[in-house]
C-alpha cells in the first residue's frame, strides 16, 4: 500500500515538474513595455491665436506674385562656357609654385590678421604670462624637432622609394616573408657580438640566383668570429633554398643586382 | 675642361650603380632547430663485431650514428631526422650522397661515414655535407681501440657541432657526482662518474665514507672532493686517467666546497677557523693555505672567474646571503645581488660573461644566470628543491640536482640530475643508475 502511494507521488510530481518546465506558458516572458513619454495636451480652437497672422498672409502672397513673375524652365540646359587653351603645358615646377600658392592662400598663421585673433582678457592674460613664454618656446622647439624628425623620416623614406624603385613595398615584403620563411638561424650564436650578414647577389630573371658574394668575408678569418662563418653560410643557405626568388615579373634591370642584410641581432638580442 | 667632364662622368657612373643596388633586411628567421641527417655509418666488409664487457656489439656503424644522433636530440639546437624518412641507402650515401634526396626530407645537413673494426682497431671515417649548398663542410677519420666507439661518436658529435655553431661542443665530457642508495635519513653516497650523456658509469668510492662536492680541474682530469674520514673533513685530489688519489688536507671545523683555480694551480675553498668561515687557497704544490677574506660573516661557495682575476662567493655580511665579486686577492668586494631572496652556490661561466647561481624564494628553489655585474638576472627553471648548477665546458648547458618531495617517513624521496640550456627551454632528466647529487662538468676530453 505505502509503496504504490509513494510510486504514486513520485510519478505526480515528475510530471509535474515535467509540465512545469516544458509547457510555454509556465514560464512567464518578461512585460517588455515601451518607454513613457510626456504629452502636452492642447485644446483646439476655431481661431488661431497668432497675433501677426495677417501680415504673414500679405506677405506670402506677394512671395507667390513674384515666383509667377519669374519664368524658369524645367530643365535648363547648361550653360555654355568658352574652353580656355592652355598656352602651353604645364610644367612639373609650375605645377609645384601653384600648389605653394594654393596652400599660401589655405594656411599660412603668418597672415592671419589680428582681429581673427580674438581671445578673451583671460585668454590674453595667459598668452602674454611671461612665466608661461618660457615653457611656450621649449614646446615650440620640441615640436619643430618632432616635425623636423618626421619630416626626416619622410624624406629618407622617400629617397629610399626613389632608391629602391625596382621593387614596391608590397614586393619587397613578399621576398621578405619568402627568406623568413628559409632562414634557419643557427641558436648557438654568441648574443654580444655583431650578427649582420651582407650578401650581395646578382640575379637571373627568373629570380634565381646567379652570383653570391658575402661583403664582409675578410671577417670570417679574424679570430674569435668563427661564429660569423655559420652565420653567413645560414644565410647563403637561406638564398639557396628559397630561389627562385620572389622578385617583380617586370625591370629585371633595377633589381638584379640586389643586397640582402641578414641581421640576427633583433631575434637573438630580443 | 677634360678633367671636369671626366669627374662629372665618374660621379654620375657611380652614383648611378649606388641607385642600381637594391637593399633588403632581413630581420626575421626560422628559430626551429636545425634538421639534420645522420646516416648510419656505412660498416666496411670484413669488418668485426665489438667485444665489450663481456657483450658482443654488432653494427656498430649503427650505434654510433644513434649516440650522435642523441647527443644532437639533447642539445636542442639540431633536430636529427628519422631514419625511415631516409630515401638514399647508407651503403652509397658515404660514397656519394645524393643531395636531392636529401633536400626532399627537409634536411640542411647530412652526416655520413664509414667504420672499420679489425682486432684492435676501430678505424671510423665522417663528413658532414650542406645538402643545400651541396658541398662537403668537414672530413675526418680517427683511429682506436674498439671499446673507444663512444668516444669516436661523442668527438664526430663534437666537431659537427662547431662547424655548424661555431662554438666548441660539450659531448666528449664526463660528469663526476655523488651516486646516493638507501632511504633519505640514511643514505650512502659514492662518488661516480660518467659520460655526459649518462652512459659508462664507474664508481670511484665504495660508499663507507660521506663524500660531498666533487669538482673537475679545469685543465686536467684531476678531481676535488670532500670527504669525512673519523668525522674528520678531509679534501681530497683523484687523477681519474691513473686513479690516484691523494690528502690535499685535514681542515678543522665545517669545509665547503673545494675548487680549481683556472689554472689547476689553486684550490680555493671555504672552512671555519675559530669559528668564523672564511675563503682560502691552498696551492697544490707547495701546500701553502692563503686567507682571502676575513670578516665576521659567513663566506662560502668560491668560483673563480675564467681568467683568474676574479672571485665569485656568497656572503651574509648584508644580513641575507647574497652574491658577492671581488679580487682574487680579497681586495674590492662587491656586492652584486640585491633581488629579493637568498643567492648561492655562484659559478662562472667558462666563457666567462654569466654567473650561474641558485636562488631561494618563497619557498622555492631557482637555478638562474646573470651578468657578472649582478644585471640581467634571468631565472631558468624553478622547483620544490634544486641547487648546484655546474658549466657545460662551452658555458652553453648548466646541470644541477633536483629533489623530489617526501612525507615524514621519507618515502618519494629521490635526487636527480638535470640539465637546462641558456635558453631555458630545454631541460632534460639526465638517466642514472642510482640517484644523484652535486654534479661537476668536466672539460673536452679530446681538445
Amino acid at each position: 500500500m505505502t509503496r504504490s502511494i509513494f510510486l504514486s507521488l513520485v510519478f505526480h510530481s515528475a510530471m509535474v515538474v515535467i509540465t512545469a518546465l516544458t509547457l510555454p506558458f509556465m514560464k512567464r516572458a518578461p512585460i517588455d513595455l515601451p518607454p513613457i513619454l510626456s504629452v502636452d495636451l492642447i485644446q483646439i480652437t476655431d481661431k488661431t491665436s497668432i497675433p501677426f497672422a495677417a501680415k504673414a498672409a500679405k506677405t506670402l502672397e506677394k512671395i507667390k506674385k513674384n515666383e509667377e513673375e519669374r519664368v524658369v524652365s524645367e530643365q535648363a540646359p547648361p550653360s555654355e562656357k568658352k574652353k580656355e587653351k592652355p598656352d602651353k603645358i604645364p610644367l612639373p615646377d609650375d605645377l609645384n609654385k601653384e600648389k605653394k600658392q594654393i596652400v599660401k592662400k589655405k594656411q599660412n598663421p603668418e597672415e592671419v590678421k589680428e582681429q581673427v585673433r580674438q581671445a578673451s582678457e583671460f585668454e590674453k592674460k595667459e598668452l602674454f604670462d611671461p612665466n608661461q613664454i618660457a615653457a611656450l618656446i621649449d614646446k615650440s622647439k620640441e615640436e619643430t624637432a618632432e616635425t623636423l624628425q618626421k619630416s626626416n623620416k619622410l624624406t629618407q623614406s622617400s629617397v629610399k622609394t626613389s632608391f629602391t624603385n625596382a621593387l614596391t613595398l608590397s614586393q619587397e615584403d613578399a621576398l621578405k616573408a619568402q627568406i623568413f620563411g628559409c632562414w634557419s638561424l643557427p641558436l648557438g650564436l654568441p648574443y654580444q657580438e655583431n650578427l649582420l650578414v651582407r650578401i650581395k647577389l646578382r640575379l637571373k630573371p627568373d629570380g634565381t640566383v646567379l652570383r653570391s658574394e658575402i661583403l664582409d668575408h675578410a671577417r670570417m678569418n679574424q679570430p674569435g668570429q668563427g661564429f660569423y662563418k655559420v652565420l653567413a653560410e645560414s644565410a647563403l643557405r637561406a638564398i639557396r633554398i628559397c630561389q627562385p626568388l620572389r622578385v617583380p615579373p617586370t625591370g629585371y634591370e633595377k633589381w638584379k643586382d640586389l643586397q640582402l642584410n641578414f641581421d640576427a641581432n633583433e631575434m637573438l638580442k630580443g | 675642361m677634360k678633367k671636369l667632364i671626366l669627374t662629372v662622368f665618374c660621379i654620375f657612373l657611380f652614383n648611378g650603380k649606388a641607385l642600381s643596388l637594391v637593399q633588403v633586411d632581413i630581420t626575421r628567421g626560422n628559430l626551429d632547430p636545425l634538421p639534420i641527417a645522420v646516416s648510419p655509418l656505412h660498416v666496411e666488409s670484413g669488418s668485426k663485431d665489438i667485444k665489450q664487457d663481456g657483450k658482443i656489439i654488432k653494427n656498430v656503424g649503427e650505434k654510433i650514428s644513434k649516440v650522435i644522433e642523441v647527443n644532437f636530440r639533447r642539445s636542442g639546437l639540431f633536430n636529427p631526422l628519422k631514419k625511415d624518412s631516409f630515401v638514399q641507402n647508407p651503403d652509397i650515401a658515404h660514397v656519394k650522397p645524393r643531395f636531392e634526396d636529401w633536400r626532399l626530407i627537409k634536411a640542411q645537413a647530412l652526416v655520413t661515414g664509414k667504420v672499420k673494426v679489425t682486432d684492435d682497431k676501430l678505424r671510423v671515417e665522417f663528413r658532414l655535407w650542406d645538402t643545400v649548398a651541396a658541398k662537403e663542410m668537414i672530413a675526418l677519420a680517427f683511429s682506436t681501440t674498439p671499446n673507444n666507439w663512444r668516444r669516436v661518436a661523442h668527438i664526430i658529435s663534437d666537431k659537427v657541432y662547431k662547424r655548424l655553431t661555431g662554438e666548441e661542443g660539450y659531448f666528449d665530457t664526463r660528469i663526476i657526482y655523488v651516486s646516493e642508495t638507501g632511504p633519505k635519513t640514511q643514505r650512502y653516497k659514492k662518488l661516480a662518474i660518467m659520460d655526459q650523456d649518462g652512459a659508462n658509469v664507474k664508481y670511484l668510492t665504495l660508499g663507507n665514507e660521506l663524500v660531498l662536492t666533487p669538482r673537475f680541474s679545469p685543465k686536467n682530469q684531476l678531481v676535488t672532493y670532500l670527504s669525512y674520514f673519523r668525522n674528520l673533513p678531509r679534501v681530497y685530489l683523484l687523477d681519474i686517467e691513473t686513479g690516484v688519489q691523494e690528502v690535499v688536507g685535514d681542515f678543522p671545523g665545517m669545509t665547503f666546497a673545494p675548487r680549481f683555480s683556472p689554472d689547476g694551480k689553486k684550490i680555493i675553498m671555504s672552512f671555519a677557523k675559530d669559528g668564523n668561515s672564511d675563503i682560502y687557497t691552498m696551492n697544490l704544490e707547495t701546500r701553502v693555505v692563503e686567507k682571502i677574506t676575513d670578516h665576521t660573516s659567513i663566506d662560502t661557495s668560491p668560483s673563480y672567474s675564467p681568467d683568474g682575476k676574479y672571485i665569485v662567493f656568497n656572503s651574509d655580511r648584508s644580513g641575507l646571503q647574497q652574491i658577492y665579486v671581488m679580487r682574487s686577492d680579497g681586495s674590492q668586494v662587491k656586492r652584486i645581488t640585491f633581488g629579493k631572496g637568498l643567492y648561492g652556490t655562484p659559478v662562472w661561466s667558462p666563457r666567462g660573461d654569466l654567473i650561474a647561481f641558485t636562488k631561494v624564494h618563497k619557498g622555492k628553489f631557482y637555478i638562474g644566470v646573470m651578468r657578472t655585474d649582478g644585471s640581467g638576472e634571468r631565472l631558468l627553471t624553478e622547483n620544490f628543491y634544486q641547487e648546484a648548477p655546474s658549466w657545460s665546458p662551452n658555458g652553453r648547458v648548466l646541470i644541477f640536482y633536483r629533489e623530489t618531495k617526501s612525507d615524514s617517513q621519507g618515502k618519494g624521496f629521490s635526487a636527480k640530475l638535470w640539465s637546462i640550456d641558456l635558453t631555458g627551454y630545454n631541460e632534460r632528466l639526465i638517466e642514472t643508475e642510482t640517484d644523484g647529487s652535486d654534479p661537476s662538468w668536466s672539460s673536452l676530453l679530446s681538445k
